[in-house]
């Protein structure tokens, strides 16, 4: 796989055959990776694919166990992230790793090795950031700033090192649209300076809008080097996934505004739990039968305080601000909900949706066995485990769930399969309303593919849909309606036919309905 | 060279039975180099602590008193345990059991038909489960921290017991000495076989304990609720269990049978309540639940080893002179190697020899 750079830019980091294990799996295998001088590199491939890997031993945090990195012709051996620091490599992470309490300029004097006065960093941090077109005031709390603006603070931390490579590892998966777009315009920036930058994504769209080459990883491979600009969106994805996915087919509905209303929400309202949770605030949204609702929204905007106070798992003290089928269970626990024929999936998998270290057929009984009391449990509670165990495997089968053992533990299997049998679980019930929290969170595109498909083939059958996601894309693809959560508010839901990419990017900025040509301050 | 953890995917079910062996073996050995030290014949000191004391039938059944308090107050903290409830305070709902049954007989010595036992034995269990609910309702209610209070809670039974045996309680016919009147024939538990031995009804009463327990926890939905909210609390929520609830089950499932094992062992063993009542079966007892892997079916097992370290240390200090404090070292190096032995069903061992690293260095380096 040796080639040359395309154009005539000097080489910066040179990787060969870079491995790494762990036990039996081979997460990297002879990985190579050129990235040359002012130019933007995307790294693109699946979850599990090694992306996260092989960054990780770029940036000293793992140590490979054979192949090679050079840094600028030289071979080093990058032993902590101190190290590569020194060497000129900074890195902007998915999960920000701030202080909520402190302000944006101690958190960055923290990240510094020398004890630099912290009125010197505010003002550097101040400069940096205006002349980078990422305003910040260094005096904020952490706690207060929006996801968007936590990432300018990484940002700037990662910049006052003066690395020559910054490697940026899924940074617009927590970004509205706009503040997207911001970031982009700071990457030009970066690059006309001259410095390098590996991109980490599985947005096809931004990679080929902005980046120079790709390396496309699959199974911990390298499974092809491109140029971007030159591929399809479609083309990529079959690189990285390995075969062509199937697109996920939304048949129209008919008189859905006389459909009855399967779930009810009226002027549902929670004060904050935690000091950093959302309080809601007089939510109201009806789902029909036979439609599917998408809510947007960036993370941490009270979509998982929502999804406590539908699924039963935070009571109401007002009966009527939920009604599902008509029952009002705003003081009904998640089992006689579910009773009522709700069902839900939550956005964390293991630990949530399901006990890691139970086998599939437990984690059935889990969320089934006060619906399923009949068929599951005997006399004096005893389990009737043959029926829960050929229920799993009827399951696993439907879904087309990739398993190790006959009745693996839940921790065992990968993100996509575990999702796979947590909403198979539930839609095998046929629930009258099914409330899911980021369906396809970190689920490969097939899998991904298979319970979007599967989501709208329930609502067409006649009952309530409401996904919550943070996947606009998503979004769009299933949603017959899109409301956006900010703030733990709820806009009006939009026809999916009438919503534009703008308009929601607009509410999850925090635009109000109706005012939609007050843009969002991103300051 | 050095050894490397490495986690595996599924915990292995060999080590999840081979474990406790594992363990007995390394403290078997680890005690042969105590004794040595100690300057008597390991050999020698290892038979008379584990081979003696199984040679004759009395002692057999000595044996059983041993094992029957450790095994009923064991099978109910598994069930603490895997509920993620760490009562550390079955000492002190082995007391309060063993007082409020025992005030039948005491408070009225009149009373005598042959429903007594069966009040003593009930009231025993309530006073436990009551004992249990207190720690229980403090972190439900205050949200502290169970160990700490279970524990602390040792202390006041123990020193209300000994005010009581010392105090109100005494026998006016006991020439001062401290503890109650003899418990009259029907507050008396029979022995099994009076011929052969001492060997009470408690033994039979731990059997059917771990029995019922080990089906609880094995093939019922309550069973399966313990593991969910010891597991893993929000899946426990999401399921619709509620944690709050399956704390007062736990502390009182286990106070219950920790109070039961207490009456039986004073209306058994001794036959009145007095200042000696605390030696320390509650603590033991949570070695024994750990030897046992939490299964109730396995505390049984390990009861009666652990039953066997206090007859072997009795045999050992009137045969070979070693103190008695050597059957405290024994029974700490045992939960010690327990624990440590557990590492292995979840993590298996790498040798990474000298060279191998070497080279691995080296490579990194060209």
């Amino acid at each position: 796989m040796d080639r040359t750079l395309p154009g005539d830019r000097a080489e910066l980091l040179d990787v060969r055959g870079l491995t790494k294990v762990f036990g039996t799996l081979k997460a990297c295998d002879n990985v190579d990776l050129r990235i040359g001088k002012g130019e933007i590199h995307a790294l693109l491939g699946e979850n599990g694919a090694g992306k996260s890997t092989l960054v990780k031993m770029l940036f000293g945090s793992l140590e490979p166990n054979g192949g090679e990195i050079r840094w600028k012709g030289a071979p080093v051996r990058i032993g902590s992230p101190n190290a590569a620091r020194k060497l000129g490599i900074g890195m902007v992470f998915q999960h920000f790793s701030l202080f909520e309490a402190l302000t944006a300029a101690e958190n960055i004097a923290l990240s510094l090795d020398d004890d630099t006065p912290i009125h010197t960093i505010a003002a550097k941090a101040k400069a940096l950031s205006y002349s980078y077109g990422l305003p910040l005031d260094p005096f904020s709390l952490v706690g207060d700033l929006s996801v968007g603006e936590r990432q300018r603070i990484e940002i700037i931390r990662c910049l006052l090192q003066t690395p020559e490579l910054i490697i940026l590892d899924e940074p617009t998966s927590v970004l509205t649209p706009q503040e997207a777009d911001k970031l982009f315009e700071t990457l030009e920036r970066l690059r006309s300076e001259g410095k390098s930058i590996l991109y980490i994504s599985h947005r096809l769209e931004e990679v080929k809008r902005m980046c120079d080459a790709a390396t496309v990883m699959r199974h911990g491979k390298v499974v092809d080097h491109c140029d971007p600009r030159k591929e399809t969106a479609a083309s990529l994805a079959r690189m990285m996934v390995g075969n062509d996915i199937h697109a996920v087919v939304r048949p129209a509905v008919e008189g859905i505004a006389e459909a009855k209303v399967l779930l009810e929400i009226r002027d549902l309202s929670r004060p904050p739990a935690t000091p950093f949770s959302i309080p809601l605030r007089h939510i109201r949204l009806d789902v029909r039968a036979g439609e599917v609702i998408g809510i947007a929204g960036v993370a941490g905007n009270g979509q998982g305080e929502f999804f406590e106070a539908v699924s039963g798992e935070a009571l109401q003290n007002d009966p009527g601000a939920i009604r599902i089928a008509g029952t009002d269970c705003g003081r009904l626990k998640i089992s006689a909900r579910r009773k009522l024929g709700a069902a839900f999936v939550p956005e964390e998998r293991l630990g949530h949706g399901a006990a890691p270290r139970m086998t599939l057929s437990e984690n059935l009984l889990l969320s089934r066995h006060a619906t399923d009391a009949r068929a599951y449990v005997g006399a004096m509670g005893v389990i009737k485990a043959g029926a829960i165990q050929s229920a799993a495997q009827r399951i696993i089968k439907m879904m087309d769930v990739r398993k190790s053992a006959v009745d693996p533990e839940a921790a065992s299997l990968s993100g996509g399969n575990l999702q796979k049998f947590i909403v198979g679980r539930e839609l095998d019930r046929q629930p009258r309303v099914m409330v899911v929290n980021q369906p396809t969170w970190g689920v490969d595109a097939g899998a991904a593919a298979r319970i979007r498909q599967s989501l709208i083939e329930l609502a067409r059958a006649g009952s309530a849909v409401l996904v919550i996601s943070q996947d606009l894309d998503e979004l769009f693809e299933i949603s017959d309606q899109i409301a956006v959560m900010h703030n733990g508010e709820l806009s009006m839901p939009i026809p999916a036919a009438e919503a534009t990419l703008e308009k929601i990017g607009l509410l999850m900025g925090g635009a109000e309905p109706g005012h939609v040509d007050h843009t969002p301050e991103i300051a | 060279m050095r050894l490397e953890l490495v986690k595996r995917p599924q915990h292995s079910a060999l080590f999840s039975a081979l474990s406790p062996f594992i363990a007995l073996g390394l403290t078997l050995v680890a005690g042969a180099i105590m004794f040595s030290l100690l300057g008597k014949n390991p050999v020698e000191a290892l038979y008379y602590y584990f081979i003696d004391p199984l040679r004759e039938t009395w002692s057999l059944h000595e044996l059983a008193v041993k094992a029957a308090p450790l095994i009923l107050i064991a099978v109910g903290l598994s069930v603490c345990y895997l509920s993620n409830n760490w009562n550390i305070g079955a000492e002190g709902q082995y007391i309060a059991g063993a007082v409020l049954g025992s005030s039948i007989p005491v408070l009225l010595p009149g009373f005598q038909s042959w429903i007594v036992l069966p009040l003593m034995l009930i009231l025993g269990m309530a006073g436990g489960a009551a004992y249990g609910s207190i720690p229980a309702w403090l972190k439900v209610r205050f949200n502290t921290n169970e160990i700490l209070t279970s524990l602390m809670l040792v202390y006041v039974a123990q020193l209300f017991n000994d005010w009581l045996v010392r105090g109100p309680w005494r026998n006016p016919q006991g020439f001062s000495f401290p503890g109650t009147v003899r418990f009259h024939e029907y507050a008396v538990l029979p022995e099994i076989w009076p011929e052969a031995g001492r060997a009470n009804w408690g033994f039979v009463f731990a059997l059917v304990a771990a029995l019922l327990l080990w089906f609880m926890m094995s093939r019922t939905l309550k069973g399966f609720e313990v593991r969910v909210l010891g597991q893993s609390p929000r899946a426990g929520r999401f399921a619709g269990f509620s944690s709050g609830r399956m704390v007062f089950f736990a502390f009182m499932v286990s106070g219950a049978l920790a109070g039961l094992a207490g009456i039986s062992e004073v209306s058994g063993a001794v036959g009145h309540l007095n200042e000696k009542l605390s030696i320390g079966y509650g603590f033991t007892a949570i070695i024994v639940a750990f030897l046992g892997r939490l299964n109730p079916l396995g505390v049984v097992a390990a009861g009666l080893v652990l039953a066997l370290t206090y007859l072997g240390g009795e045999a050992a200090q009137i045969s070979i002179g070693v103190s008695d404090k050597a059957v405290r070292a024994f029974q700490g190096m045992l939960l010690f190697f327990v624990l440590a032995c557990d590492t292995l069903i979840h993590y298996r061992i790498r040798f990474v020899g000298a060279r191998a690293a070497r080279a691995g260095e080296a490579a990194q380096n060209v």
